[in-house]
């Protein structure tokens, strides 16, 4: 049994040392905005936030989390900087298949807490999400906009 | 929601043939594949309704005046529930914003795309607008008639508002809720007129997309993301060779015991486990020790031991089997016989997964009264309800589908044989009584997917004393997903994108030989265009270079009869800043640009990319696109989709590339199966011109110009012409 904070809350898992962090969220809580996509921590679909920071669930073993704080897309809209990278995700349209997406707002959010102005180099080192969609311009707009505002 | 009647009306009659672009019906084509969409004989074909007439089974009202839109298309990231909504909701009048898509079950009703039903092609939006309009237009009409009817007032008295009928003279106003049960009652008019295009206030717009708000933060659910009460999850792990079977396990009872583990199966060349959680059930099945059966040592009859891309392509290129003409006109045997120059050259391109983000998966329920219901992502449902009915051993009309969005399109949901988990999963809710939710890894996914075919062309070209091409011959060897999946020979998805230029090269001979792949092979965003595209635009530029023509001012020429081709060339002109070719400088280092154009889907298109070198890799840095996709509904959306296309191009283009080594596929993951990253993607300018043409493809067009684009200018850059793809295969340096 393990004891998680997340998304502001503590919660109890059953599960087994070595589960990764993304498999408890999107199974064992049914927290399923944060997506499975590669495993291997390559995609970054399942970023979530760890203590402010961008973490990639898949390979992220849940005993190694510890008494961190854990943000999922779920919560992210209850962060200022979420708030916004959110609303300018919906501004600037950038969701296609949006499979990425949750991962890319998170790694965004991640990447404005840490570098509240980003420059495109920034961006373009900061966020290694794939999107196979191919929205890599909507979304520096995106993350452009969202540090403006 | 209105079930689908026992038969699919008669489609195993009718056939199913590209041409041009366009999609027609024609009177006896292949009927093996058509007969498994229709999964029913023909007897109840003289009472189907005629497909997307039936109000009731597109539009719900609901009581609090909400509005849902059945459609026969399924939403992958291309907008087209926003295109739907849009279009029904002009004609309805109500704003697309509150109405809520939803992919519609099998059915005769949905059978829009010229009797058939898929969502590719990129046939969704041009097959469907005019019959969406009119199922807008005569639910509106249906709804007057009910105010007018329950306000006892002349119908021409009243008007609507966003789904509200509006009484002006006595203020008084009904809801389409209120109204919506009586409306429907009513027999519907076929002569409802359509609003005037002048007075559209949606469509032609650039309308938010409806899905965006929800897939921006988290809440969009994709078949991955279902969950039902009792599952149990499972897991795979398929044969290392394709083609062989499990054999033996020799540690099941270690494995059985193993944490939440619930059962150990064996399935058609894979072994499974079921659990109470999917990681326990990957940890399981991963722990298997297997003995498989062996692959035939040598050959490509199968996927033996030795089978490598190379040996396939070693195989295309040698074949000597006769072609089969898909194209002639003209003497091309006498005018090489005059030539002035001839030139000659081989073109081929990789095997590609779809690597969209989503693994597959399924989820399936056997229900106590006999039916199965099943959730799976595909763009074809009346094929995956026969699929499943087998595989259950029930009759389609027993099996209900349930189709999410798809976590990325990219042609990867069609059958394909065994591409596809839910035949795996219905298998094992079978046998294990349970619900079954079964999930591909990441790296079973890259074993099983369907690949884009390895392809290979000859190309051939006589020059006159004038430096310009008097006749062109090419010879394809390969199979497409055409021929496999819907019969088709010669098989069009092998040759389209090399035939049907609009070039005027007077004397031409195409041929195409199959020679079939072992391979699971599919469909794949653009198709036969996503490569035969680049190789006929390459070939184009080595026609110029070799008449000692400039590639722009070539193809202007030869496109002189055709005013919508020109009118393209120069706008791609004006927004890349006036064609030039290069090499010239920016910022110290030297760029290039090359020209493609393509026709794709039923729409046109002319592409310039400007590329560099960096560490010996292509760099690219702009891509202009005009498109002329005749007219569109949502120039936001279009403008979108280019994008992304352009964005797949360059991965193609740049570095992806599936590889068989040793009868086994190379990379089973991302961190080697290598795709277009953001550091990769360029500036993407793109400029709609719409002609007024008939209504072309969007999701696909942008893609099959990219490829020669990028090689023409990597040409003009370096002097050095590749012929084949991804160009990170071949080493670059400056000229």
């Amino acid at each position: 049994m393990f004891t998680l904070t997340i998304n502001g809350e503590a919660r109890d898992v059953d599960v087994d040392e070595g589960t990764p962090l993304l498999f408890v969220l999107r199974d064992t809580l049914g927290m399923t905005g944060t997506k499975y996509g590669c495993g291997i921590a390559q995609c970054g679909a399942c970023t979530v936030l760890m203590d402010g920071a961008a973490m990639r669930s898949c390979q992220l073993p849940v005993e190694a989390v510890g008494p961190s704080e854990i943000t999922t897309i779920e919560a992210v809209e209850a962060d200022d900087v979420g708030k916004r990278v959110v609303a300018a995700w919906i501004e600037g349209q950038v969701p296609q298949c949006g499979y990425c997406q949750s991962g890319q707002v998170m790694a965004a959010t991640a990447l404005l807490k840490q570098t509240p102005e980003p420059s495109d180099d920034d961006i373009l080192y900061g966020m290694s999400n794939l999107c196979r969609c191919g929205t890599y311009n909507a979304i520096a707009a995106a993350v452009r906009q969202a540090a403006k505002a | 929601m209105i079930l689908a009647p026992a038969s699919a009306a008669g489609l195993s009659r009718r056939a199913f043939i590209l041409r041009s672009g366009a999609f027609v019906l024609g009177a006896a084509l292949p009927t093996r594949v058509l007969a498994d969409v229709a999964g029913a004989g023909e007897g109840a074909a003289a009472v189907a309704p005629a497909p997307g007439t039936r109000v009731a089974a597109f539009i719900e009202i609901g009581a609090d005046n909400t509005v849902r839109f059945l459609s026969p298309f399924v939403e992958g990231g291309q907008g087209i529930a926003t295109g739907m909504a849009q279009t029904v909701g002009e004609e309805l009048d109500v704003d697309p914003a509150r109405i809520e898509v939803e992919c519609a079950p099998p059915g005769p009703d949905y059978q829009v795309v010229n009797g058939m039903r898929l969502t590719g092609g990129s046939f969704s939006t041009r097959s469907s607008y005019p019959v969406v309009r009119r199922l807008g237009a005569t639910a509106r009409d249906m709804l007057l008639r009910a105010a007018a009817a329950r306000l006892e007032v002349d119908v021409d008295a009243l008007t609507t508002r966003d789904g509200v009928v509006v009484h002006a003279t006595s203020g008084r106003t009904l809801t389409y809720g209120d109204l919506a049960t009586e409306a429907l009652a009513l027999t519907p008019r076929e002569d409802v007129p359509l609003r005037d295009p002048a007075a559209f206030r949606w469509i032609g717009k650039p309308v938010g997309r409806i899905d965006v708000a929800d897939k921006s933060r988290g809440l969009a659910k994709y078949t991955i993301d279902h969950a039902v009460d009792g599952m149990l999850f499972a897991a795979v792990v398929h044969a290392p060779h394709y083609g062989t079977e499990p054999k033996a396990l020799s540690n099941e009872a270690d494995v059985k015991v193993m944490p939440g583990v619930h059962s150990i199966h064996t399935l058609p060349g894979a072994v499974a486990v079921t659990a109470d959680s999917w990681w326990r059930a990957r940890k399981a099945v991963e722990a298997l020790d297997v003995t498989w059966t062996d692959p035939a040592p040598t050959g490509i009859a199968t996927v033996a031991a030795d089978f490598s891309s190379d040996g396939m392509l070693a195989a295309l290129t040698g074949s000597t089997a006769p072609g089969v003409s898909v194209e002639a006109e003209g003497d091309t045997a006498a005018t090489f016989a005059a030539a002035a120059k001839v030139i000659e050259a081989e073109y081929h391109a990789p095997y590609l997964n779809h690597a969209q983000l989503e693994p597959p998966s399924t989820i399936a329920r056997f229900n106590d009264d006999g039916t199965l219901d099943v959730w799976l992502p595909n763009q074809m449902p009346e094929a995956f309800q026969k699929l499943c009915a087998e595989a259950g051993g029930v009759v389609p009309e027993q099996v209900r589908l349930h189709q999410p969005m798809l976590g990325g399109f990219f042609g990867r949901h069609f059958t394909y044989g065994t591409g596809n988990p839910f035949p795996q999963a219905i298998l094992l809710a079978k046998a294990t009584g349970r619900p079954v939710k079964l999930v591909w890894s990441r790296e079973e996914e890259f074993k099983m997917d369907a690949l884009r075919p390895l392809s290979f062309t000859r190309l051939k070209a006589a020059l006159g004393a004038d430096g310009m091409p008097t006749a062109i011959t090419s010879r394809t060897v390969g199979e497409g997903p055409l021929g496999r999946y819907f019969g088709l020979s010669p098989d069009s998805s092998t040759v389209e994108g090399i035939t049907e230029k609009p070039y005027a090269i007077a004397n031409r001979a195409m041929e195409t030989v199959t020679l079939r792949h072992p391979v699971n092979i599919a469909f794949w965003r653009s198709v036969g265009h996503s490569m035969n595209d680049f190789f006929y635009e390459g070939f184009l530029d080595e026609i110029a270079d070799a008449g000692g023509q400039d590639p722009f001012a070539l193809r202007k020429a030869l496109l002189a009869h055709s005013r919508r081709h020109l009118a393209l060339l120069d706008e791609v002109a004006r927004i890349s800043g006036g064609w030039r070719r290069g090499p010239y400088t920016v910022d110290g280092t030297s760029r290039a640009r090359g020209l493609a154009m393509a026709s794709p889907f039923g729409s046109e298109t002319a592409t310039i990319a400007e590329v560099s070198l960096e560490d010996g890799a292509t760099k690219v840095h702009n891509v202009w696109v005009a498109f002329d996709p005749g007219s569109v509904v949502n120039p936001a959306i279009v403008k979108a989709q280019v994008e992304s296309a352009v964005a797949l191009g360059l991965s193609e283009t740049l570095v992806e590339q599936a590889v068989y080594e040793n009868g086994v596929r190379r990379d089973a993951n991302y961190d080697t199966y290598q795709v277009l990253r953001r550091e990769m993607m360029p500036a993407v300018h793109v400029s709609i011109v719409e002609s007024g043409a008939p209504m072309g493809g969007v999701g696909e067009p942008g893609l099959p110009g990219v490829p020669g684009a990028v090689v023409n200018a990597v040409a003009a850059l370096t002097g050095v012409r590749v012929r084949s793809l991804p160009l990170a295969n071949t080493p670059l340096s400056a000229a």
